[in-house]
This record gives C-alpha cells, sequence and structure tokens, in this order.
C-alpha cells in the first residue's frame, strides 16, 4: 500500500482526481436541476435551500480546481509518464513523492469531510472571499465547515509543494544522456513549467491560509477591519485589515492555477498533433518559448479577477495590459496547432481517439479563449464580472479544456499503461458527445451572462423587481443547459464502458501503436522502478517528431542509426 | 597492468543500490574496503558515464538532493516573502473615522533584547554547522574512512552537528524566553497588528528551525548509522544548507522585526 514506485503515486493521484471529479460532477448536477427547477427535492434529501446550494457551488469548485485538474495531469500524468519521457526508470526523491501523494489524499479526505459537521460544506466559494469566510457568522457552512475546507487546502498546497519539487528535480538531474532541454518534449516543457509555477503559487496561498485562520480564531484582522458587523453581531478585531489583501494573495495563487491546470494540456496536445499529423511540431523552439512565457505572464495578471473588486484603477490598467499580452503566446500556441495539423501527412489513422481529443482541446481553447480579451478590460469586465460570462469563459478555456486534455492522455498513454487500445468507435463517440455536450452546455451561459444572470444566485425565479424578469428571460436556455449537461455528464458512461470492454480483449501484440517518437514508447522504457543494470539505459539520440516525408516511417528518439523505422503490421486489435 | 582484480562484466552485475562504493557487508564503515574498486576516475578505461544513471558517482546524488533542496527552499521563502509583504501592506494600512481623518493605528511592539543575544547564537550554530558539513568533504579523510580506516570524517561531524544541535536548541530556548517576556508584558498574539507580525514572524521562524533540529538529530544518525558514506555526505550537506538558509532568513526577519516597524 505504501509502495514508493512512482507509478503506484501517479495511479494514486489519478484516484484521488477521478473520486473528486465523480463527487464534483454529482454536485454541478444538483446545481443545474436547482437552478431550473427550485422545487425539486434531492432525494433522500428534500429541498436544497439556498445556503446548501451554495455549499454545492463551492465544494464542486474546490474539487474540480484542486483536486481534478490540478492532480491529475501535473502529478497524476507526470508520475506515471515523465520519467520514461526524459529516459529514467524512477522519479527523485521517492519517499517524498509518496509523502506527498498520501498528503493529497489526506486534503480531499479532509475536504469531502466537511459535508459530514454540523452546519455542513463551506459557502463561501472556491475563492473563500473574506468577510463571509472569516466567521462562523456568515452561514451555516462557514464555522467548522470552513476550517475543515482552509486545513484541506493548507495540505493540498503542502503536497502539491512536495510533487513539484520532485518534478523540478526530476527534470533538472534525472534526464538520460542526449535528452537535451531542446531535444525534451513539450510535454515535459509543460509539466516543468506548471512546477515552476506551482513553488511559489502554492506557498503564497498557504500564508494566506495561515492568516485567515489568525483572522477567524484569534482575533487578528490582516483581512478586515477592527470592527465588523455580521448579521447584527460586531465582531472585534486587532487589525485595519481589507479584503483586497486576501483577494491579492489567492489570485496570486490564483491565476498560476489555472496554468498549471491547462499547461500540461497544452504540452500533450502538441505532442499528440504533430504524431498524428505525421510532422514535427511547427515552430517548435517557440512552442517552448510560449510555454515559458504562458508561465511568466500567468504570475503577473492576478489583478484580472480584482477589477471591480477597489483595486485602484491605474493597477487594474497595469493588469489589463499584461492579461491582454497573455493573448500572444496563447494565440501563437493555437497558430502552432493549426499549423501542424494542417498539413497531415500520412493515411492510417489520422484522426484516432487521442487526435479527436487534442483537437477538441484546441477548440475549447479557442472557444473559451477569445472571451479572455473581453474580460481582461476592466471596462467590459464591469459589466461581465461575477455574470455567467465568466462562467462560460472559463468552463471553455480550463476546464473543458484540461478535461479534454486528460482524456487525450488516457487514449493516448492507455496502450503503454495496460497494454490494451480503447476501442476506437466507443471513443469516438464518448469524444463527439462530450464536445457537443460540452458546447451545448457552456456557450449558452455567454448569453444567460450577457443577459444579466449572475454566479452564486441560488435561485433564478421568484425574486422580487425588475430583475426577476431579466431572468425570467433566461429560464428556457437554463433548461437547455441543464438537459446539455445530463447529456455531457452520461457521455462519460461511454468512457468507463470501454475501460470495461477493453480489460476483456487481448493484449496488444506490438509495441508502440501510435508509431510515436518520445522516448516513452521505445521497448522496455516503462519496465522496471529503479535504474539498474537490467534494464538497457536510454538514450536520445535526436528531436522528438521526426518522421518521413509519406508520413508512414519515423525515427524514434530512442533509435541509434538514422533509418527509418516502418510500422507495416496493422495491430490486431483495431479490426473494428 | 589493470590494477582491477575483479573483471567488470562480473562487477557490474551486482547491485548497487547504496551508493557508488558498493553494498558490501560493511563497507565505508571502518570494516572492510568496499568490493567495487572503480573510482570513475577514468583509470582502465572506466568513467563515470559507462554507469547507469544515478550510479554516476557520488556528484549525482549530491547534486540532486540540492537542487530539490533549492527548489523547497524557493517555496519555503517565497511563503516568508508573503508573511513580509502583508506585514508591509498592514502597516501602512489605516482606515477613515467619522471626521473623515485618515487613521493609521500602527504601533511598533518593543523587540525583547534577548533576541540579539539568540541571532548571536544562531550564527554561531551555523559555523558549527559549516564546520561539520565542510568536514564531510575532506578529500584524505574521507578517503580513509571510505576505506575503512576509522571513522574521521563522520565522528568530526558528528560532534560539530552537536554543536549546532546545543545551539539551535538555545536559540529556541531564547525565542521562547522573549515571548514569555513579551507574556509577561501583556503582548499577545492578538494585541495590535505589530504583534501579530511579531508572533507570525518568529513562531513560523520557530517552526522551520524545529524542523531543522530534527534533520540535525536525523544527520546524527544516519551519521552513525549508514553504511553509505554518501548518504551521510548528502544528508549532512543538505540538514546544513537548510540551517544556513534559516539562518539568514532570521537575520533578514530579525532586521525587519527590529528596524523595520
Amino acid at each position: 500500500m505504501f509502495a514508493t514506485g512512482h507509478r503506484a503515486v501517479g495511479f494514486g493521484y489519478l484516484a484521488i482526481s477521478v473520486i473528486a471529479v465523480t463527487v464534483g460532477t454529482l454536485l454541478s448536477l444538483v446545481m443545474r436541476l436547482h437552478l431550473t427547477w427550485p422545487d425539486w427535492p434531492l432525494p433522500l434529501h428534500g429541498p436544497v435551500l439556498p445556503e446548501e446550494y451554495l455549499a454545492v457551488v463551492t465544494m464542486h469548485g474546490t474539487l474540480m480546481l484542486f483536486f481534478v485538474v490540478t492532480v491529475a495531469p501535473t502529478a497524476g500524468f507526470g508520475n506515471l509518464i515523465l520519467p520514461a519521457q526524459i529516459g529514467t526508470r524512477r522519479m527523485a526523491f521517492p519517499l517524498l513523492n509518496t509523502l506527498g501523494m498520501w498528503t493529497m489524499a489526506l486534503a480531499l479526505v479532509v475536504l469531502l469531510a466537511a459535508f459530514a459537521v454540523p452546519g455542513g460544506a463551506p459557502i463561501g466559494g472556491w475563492t473563500a472571499y473574506p468577510p463571509l469566510s472569516e466567521s462562523v457568522l456568515a452561514g451555516p457552512g462557514q464555522g467548522l465547515g470552513m476550517d475543515l475546507w482552509l486545513a484541506s487546502i493548507a495540505l493540498f498546497c503542502v503536497a502539491g509543494t512536495m510533487g513539484a519539487v520532485v518534478t523540478l528535480t526530476t527534470i533538472v538531474k534525472r534526464r538520460c544522456e542526449g535528452m537535451t532541454w531542446e531535444r525534451l518534449p513539450l510535454t515535459v516543457w509543460a509539466w516543468f513549467t506548471a512546477a515552476l509555477l506551482s513553488v511559489p503559487a502554492f506557498s503564497v496561498l498557504l500564508a494566506a491560509l495561515v492568516l485567515l485562520f489568525c483572522d477567524r480564531h484569534l482575533q487578528s484582522g490582516f483581512f478586515v477591519p477592527s470592527q465588523e458587523w455580521m448579521n447584527g453581531v460586531m465582531i472585534e478585531h486587532h487589525g485595519d485589515g481589507s479584503p483586497l489583501l486576501w483577494l491579492h494573495l489567492f489570485w496570486f495563487f490564483g491565476h498560476p492555477e489555472v496554468y498549471i491546470a491547462v499547461l500540461p494540456g497544452m504540452g500533450l496536445v502538441s505532442m499528440v498533433i504533430a504524431n498524428f499529423a505525421r510532422r514535427r511540431v511547427f515552430a517548435y523552439r517557440l512552442m517552448i518559448a510560449t510555454t515559458l512565457l504562458i508561465g511568466l505572464l500567468g504570475i503577473l495578471v492576478w489583478g484580472h479577477h480584482m477589477f471591480v473588486a477597489g483595486l485602484n484603477p491605474f493597477a487594474g490598467t497595469v493588469f489589463s495590459v499584461s492579461s491582454l499580452a497573455i493573448a500572444l503566446p496563447s494565440a501563437a500556441k493555437v497558430l502552432s496547432w493549426l499549423a501542424t495539423a494542417w498539413g497531415s501527412r500520412g493515411v492510417r489513422g489520422r484522426m484516432a481517439t487521442p487526435m479527436l481529443f487534442a483537437l477538441g482541446f484546441v477548440s475549447f481553447f479557442i472557444a473559451g479563449g477569445l472571451t479572455g480579451p473581453i474580460l481582461a478590460q476592466p471596462i467590459l469586465d464591469e459589466y461581465l464580472h461575477n455574470t455567467f460570462f465568466v462562467i462560460a469563459h472559463f468552463h471553455l478555456v480550463m476546464s473543458m479544456a484540461a478535461i479534454l486534455g486528460l482524456f487525450c492522455a488516457i487514449y493516448y498513454w492507455y496502450p503503454l499503461l495496460f497494454g490494451r487500445k480503447l476501442s476506437e468507435s466507443l471513443g469516438r463517440w464518448h469524444f463527439w458527445l462530450t464536445l457537443l455536450g460540452a458546447y451545448a452546455t457552456f456557450l449558452p451561459m455567454y448569453i444567460t451572462g450577457l443577459g444579466g444572470e449572475p454566479r452564486h444566485y441560488a435561485q433564478l425565479s421568484g425574486i422580487a423587481g425588475p430583475g426577476a424578469r431579466l431572468l425570467a428571460l433566461t429560464m428556457p436556455l437554463q433548461r437547455h443547459i441543464t438537459f446539455s449537461a445530463i447529456v455531457l455528464m452520461s457521455a462519460q458512461v461511454l468512457f468507463f464502458w470501454n475501460v470495461q470492454m477493453t480489460a476483456r480483449r487481448p493484449r496488444l501484440a506490438e509495441e508502440n501503436p501510435w508509431q510515436a517518437t518520445t522516448l516513452e514508447w521505445a521497448p522496455g522504457a516503462m519496465d522496471g522502478d529503479d535504474d539498474d543494470e537490467t534494464h538497457p539505459r536510454r538514450h536520445a539520440y535526436r528531436n522528438p517528431c521526426v518522421y518521413g516525408e509519406d508520413g508512414e516511417g519515423f525515427l524514434p528518439q530512442w533509435s541509434e542509426d538514422a533509418s527509418l523505422h516502418r510500422f507495416p503490421i496493422p495491430l490486431k486489435t483495431e479490426a473494428e | 597492468m589493470p590494477t582491477i582484480l575483479t573483471p567488470p562484466e562480473i562487477d557490474r552485475k551486482r547491485d548497487r543500490h547504496e551508493g557508488d562504493e558498493g553494498t558490501g557487508n560493511g563497507t565505508g564503515n571502518g570494516q572492510k574496503p568496499p568490493t567495487d574498486k572503480r573510482t570513475g576516475g577514468n583509470g582502465d578505461g572506466d568513467n563515470w558515464d559507462n554507469h547507469p544513471q544515478g550510479h554516476r558517482g557520488p556528484r549525482e546524488r549530491l547534486s540532486a538532493a540540492r537542487v530539490g533542496l533549492f527548489f523547497a527552499l524557493g517555496g519555503d521563502l517565497m511563503f516568508f516573502v508573503a508573511l513580509v509583504s502583508i506585514f508591509f501592506v498592514n502597516k501602512e494600512s489605516g482606515h477613515f473615522d467619522a471626521y473623515s481623518h485618515y487613521i493609521n493605528e500602527w504601533l511598533p511592539t518593543a523587540i525583547p533584547s534577548i533576541l540579539w543575544l539568540n541571532t548571536g547564537v544562531l550564527l554561531l550554530s551555523s559555523v558549527s554547522a559549516e564546520i561539520a558539513r565542510q568536514g564531510m568533504f575532506d578529500e584524505r579523510r574521507t578517503m580513509d574512512e571510505w576505506f575503512g580506516l576509522g571513522r574521521p570524517v563522520s565522528n568530526r561531524a558528528s560532534a560539530w552537528l552537536a554543536v549546532t544541535l546545543l545551539f539551535g536548541g538555545i536559540f529556541l530556548a531564547g525565542q521562547w524566553i522573549a515571548w514569555q517576556q513579551l507574556r509577561a508584558q501583556h503582548v499577545f498574539f492578538s494585541s495590535s497588528m505589530s504583534s501579530h507580525f511579531f508572533y507570525l514572524i518568529t513562531v513560523t521562524h520557530a517552526a522551520h528551525l524545529f524542523l531543522g533540529l530534527g534533520a540535525v538529530v536525523g544527520a546524527l544518525l544516519v551519521l552513525r548509522r549508514s553504511r553509505s558514506m554518501l548518504t551521510r555526505q548528502v544528508l549532512v550537506d543538505g540538514t546544513v544548507w537548510y540551517w544556513h538558509v534559516m539562518g539568514v532568513l532570521w537575520l533578514f526577519l530579525f532586521v525587519l522585526l527590529e528596524f523595520g516597524q
């Protein structure tokens, strides 16, 4: 159980994410059903009260952001694939690595325990803004539930930093001979940048959590003024703090966090598109540079979450400019993906499921990313802030893109990890239903957001005043969004069915079914947990993604001689 | 005439996880010389580069440990950077009263003078730690110990690390006394904005130093117990670098508390 092998650790992280994504998805179903039919009673529970809705929102965001899109791409696949991809047999510091995974598991348990304590789960949103997050008087979940939230995220920060230190040291010190920085696959660059962002971001969040804990229990006033009225009670604090300080600290973590979540997907998508298009990644060096640049800009833009929070307008302009600047490296990446895919060569398996998911990632990144420059302008954000427009933006550009990146990783590396290929036809159904379901769910949110639908409202009907008429206009779309969300969720059953069916099939007869060029596909690259001399040593002889003119032949990184490898034998399991 | 008596192809089959000096019983622990005599020094066509990754000589593990420590301490320092930034923000922040006057209520906390003494002790502890660390890399003595001629390096390092442990303990005790002195003057964590920071900074730093003391105890145990010279070197090196960084950090925090309020 306490195995220190990087594969056990990687699967451990993935198990954490699977639990979190299951709970998080069910919570989003509750949200959608409640928004559309506010009187609908939750089975075994009864009607959803407004504070319960807020608890559901908070837990959905926390689970998905922290334990799914952060843990699975970086720590999960980082542990499973990264060592083989840089030609080593294990991660650096195996003990620390294992400790990190169990700390992360503990963080998830502590978070889920918040459902079971008196008062229930916290209701302050995944961003836990004070003053709502700093007093038990703010709401039912803000007592023990909020404390558990703080403890869980503090553990998450510690675990995340451990994982990032292991990743960074592995990439810096354990690359095999010949694996120069320029020859590193873009996935490794992405893991590297994400880990570089994690170390400062998680540390600052940890400091903020400690201070919030002091504000809650030791009467300090880092984030609240000295005299604060809440629900008719005056709370004394010794300090002249401001919630704005929490916003600064939180978003100093929060914005890099979204790049930590999406960068590994970007790296993988670059490599997968190149592999199925049988071409070298267009502007490979530029892709490395843009990965690092996105990371660098990512830590300079946190203020764009605070345009309407009382930020100095001049500061808003600065943050607006730096946020708009992220469009440049992002656009460079999109153009490179399109340019790489444009001149696809070869005939066989060009549109295999991993490629579909990679292209789906690009599509979501564009559809969600294009609204980024809109939200990055303070004057537009004044209207759009805290509307569903923002929800649509980040669910497409980050959440759905990250999830499609994860599915791309699963379909692509499944033969490597389990020796079996997931069914292509089921994979296609899964992909198209997911893609269309996600668009049908999140694109209309742009419209309801523009129509004025606010975030965090438990109910859109039955409100007094002119707002009621405005929100009532969105109700037909609300129903459409809810039905689409149900389709999107149901589509995921196909994936689990696919995994189930594949387990019964015979194992693949050949290595490297995608004819990939990176080191993890080298014969025997995934064997063994430590460097010893029973396994052949790795050596990287060239850049990744070297393919023949016809698109059939390829030159893997591990091949010493420069003759093209070919893959003439059709795979046994491809006969479907 | 080759100086290696064991044919390399036989030798290579042996498992050498413990480090570069082989896993023969008691090697490098003052008992018998290691069986693997290849030094990676290019004699007899031997070269660290021909060894598999992770077995290319002592430098490899040492530098991996240092890189890991570098990134971990980077994160750790960011934690303190955040605290110090908040210190400055809170120091300047205030509110408008009923007459629209801007009120800044920051009152500095008088720092107990024992902190000067503590700082001196912490510096001394770093000096002894550095002597221990440098001794671990003394070429001649290390070779002696590696060949099994007594334990000159480990004994010396243990003595100096024990001094570090003692001074570190005195520092923590001194911090405790400082907290007690403030308590006697009715200065608690929640007394004022500046006292928040005094306690927050000194307590989190003390927690880090407490971990450092744990690492020193761990290093002392490893110096006694571990058979691998390399493991001893890596652990002492990492512990001492951590200790130094916490010392320099304390200097900065102390100056901030003493003069920056």
